[in-house]
């Protein structure tokens, strides 16, 4: 049933985004401009709507790992059972808050805090969206890294300590690295959630479809373009079929993102 | 195993991981207490049974929680019986080998798939393929096939969870596959399976992206009256208040409220599922 599902995703994605590639080519998803609705020359350059993305997606990386990864280790080696106890339902209750509450949250919240501490003109940036996608992707980077550092052998520690090394050497030097490549595939898992994401960063990026590397300038990702323009685009158009290559491309980004990740969980017996 | 800290830098390095790791806590604490001293005092009887009015700026949302109700109730009359289905194939009826091998691949992939992907993917279905349009039918499908991992995944957990020496003294006394499954497996299993099926749940009510492509209206004068109307749904609701009205700011308390209800909606489920895990998980032992 679910490879009846899986495949039919990729089959009805690709019938309607066939007439598009037919039309523009593919070089089109190259092209910098987007400008679907034009009276002269609409133009579907989808190049500013995938660097949007990667930008947005980097940042979030960039705030998440650390946060993500140390409290991955605290938990997991550091905290007393009670903590544990405490921070199972923290992580599930995070990992529960609709994506469209923290958009919300960061509506309210964290764009003005953006906007004053930078003295921006506007705090809906690619930075406010990279934070909350960070809060997304924090839950499952700790959760399955904390999996990754337990499954470390208690043997590989002990040698260690024995050694005469203190614990927190043992930790950097001898768990984390054994525990590594666990660590990267949480990375990537959390990184296809935050590629995937929708709703939180339409609704502070901006959505500003410019080539930008700057994280204080308004951008738009390629989800948030689907979602937008989805509701107004007249059935069968070009613009119609370029959004679902949207969704192909996306598709294809997250399928490689998270096939590689199970490899290495799989690699390594975790999960 | 306790060893304390050894020097200042050790003990620095300690704290800082200590510091970053409660950052998380506070954060999640903060955005909780946020939405609820800004949707306490729109809470009332009045704005969740009232329709809303002036496009949302004022009333209540009523119709919104209706909708957001028969999505749920749909979706779980699709996912529930196919995830549990497929669970206990895979766990007890299938063996090992390239189409386990397969399906397992198709779930992790279907897992992974972004939701507005999903979303285009029933526009392309359901509401055009199919001719449900806009629909409830529509929503509650795609919603399904996002949920159905979830359900697959944690199902079998559960059911391989109970040792096989219950098996075995069942299928040693002659029961047949079935009757083994069904008497002395399943019960065992059930509040697992359930755990998982509510977390799902919970994530395809809090959901906005596929909904979006799929059923959701942002204002109808009527209740839906069959499963081929489109609704109003919470996530759909408080993401138009909170970004398309003319008025914004005027709206605020509206927003506040929404996202109240909204996410005590989704905790409930995810902490029903807490409070089933634990009780289930002392009764059963063994």
């Amino acid at each position: 049933m679910s490879i009846l599902i899986v495949a039919l995703v990729f089959l009805f994605l690709g019938r309607e985004s066939i007439p598009f590639v037919q039309s523009h080519g593919l070089s089109e998803i190259f092209n910098e401009i987007w400008r679907p609705v034009s009276f002269e020359n609409e133009q579907f350059g989808m190049l500013a709507l995938i660097t949007g993305s990667l930008l947005v997606t980097l940042l979030a990386t960039i705030i998440a790992v650390p946060f993500g990864v140390v409290s991955a280790i605290y938990i997991a080696e550091m905290a007393s059972p009670i903590e544990r106890e405490i921070w199972k339902p923290v992580i599930e209750m995070l990992a529960g808050i609709p994506s469209v509450v923290l958009g919300f949250f960061g509506l309210v919240v964290v764009a003005p805090l953006v906007k004053s501490v930078f003295h921006l003109d506007s705090g809906l940036n690619a930075l406010t969206g990279a934070i909350l996608l960070a809060l997304m992707a924090i839950p499952t980077i700790i959760t399955i890294s904390e999996d990754a550092i337990r499954n470390v052998p208690q043997s590989y520690k002990e040698a260690s300590y024995s050694l005469g090394a203190s614990k927190l050497q043992t930790i950097w030097k001898v768990t984390v690295p054994a525990a590594l490549s666990g660590i990267v595939a949480a990375v990537m898992l959390g990184l296809g959630r935050v590629v995937g994401e929708t709703m939180a960063v339409m609704m502070v990026t901006g959505n500003a479809a410019v080539i930008t590397f700057d994280p204080t300038q308004s951008v738009r990702t390629m989800t948030a373009t689907v979602a937008a323009e989805m509701g107004e685009v007249p059935f069968g158009s070009d613009h119609y079929h370029a959004l679902f290559l949207i969704g192909v491309l996306l598709l294809m980004m997250t399928f490689a993102l998270n096939m590689v990740a199970q490899r290495v969980l799989k690699k390594y017996r975790i999960g | 195993m306790s060893m304390k800290p050894r020097n200042l830098s050790e003990r620095l390095v300690y704290f800082s991981m200590l510091a970053v790791t409660y950052a998380i806590l506070l954060v999640v604490i903060y955005i909780i207490a946020d939405v609820v001293v800004g949707g306490l005092p729109v809470l009332s009887w009045e704005f969740l049974t009232d329709a809303p009015r002036k496009s949302g700026a004022e009333g209540g949302i009523w119709p919104v929680i209706v909708g957001t109700f028969y999505l749920v109730l749909c979706t779980v009359a699709f996912a529930l019986p196919l995830g549990m289905a497929g669970a206990i194939y895979l766990s007890e009826y299938a063996t090992q080998g390239r189409l386990t091998r397969m399906i397992r691949i198709a779930i992790v992939t279907l897992a992974g798939i972004p939701s507005v992907v999903l979303g285009l993917f029933g526009l392309g279905l359901f509401v055009i393929f199919l001719g449900f349009g806009a629909s409830i039918l529509a929503g509650s499908m795609t919603l399904a096939c996002m949920i159905l991992p979830t359900i697959i995944v944690a199902s079998e957990e559960a059911l391989r969870a109970v040792p096989q020496s219950f098996r075995e003294g069942s299928l040693a006394l002659g029961a047949t596959k079935w009757e083994t499954i069904r008497r002395n497996v399943l019960p065992y299993a059930v509040p697992g399976m359930m755990t998982g099926s509510i977390l799902g749940i919970g994530r395809a009510a809090g959901e906005t992206a596929p909904i979006l492509l799929t059923v959701a209206a942002f204002f109808l004068p009527t209740l839906p009256q069959s499963v081929f109307d489109q609704c109003m749904a919470l996530p759909y609701h408080l993401y138009i208040l909170a970004t398309q009205l003319p008025d914004v700011e005027k709206a605020r308390p509206m927003q506040y409220g929404t996202a109240l209800v909204l996410i005590a909606v989704v905790l409930s489920f995810n902490l029903a599922a807490i409070v089933i895990r634990s009780y289930f998980r002392r009764k059963y032992r063994w």
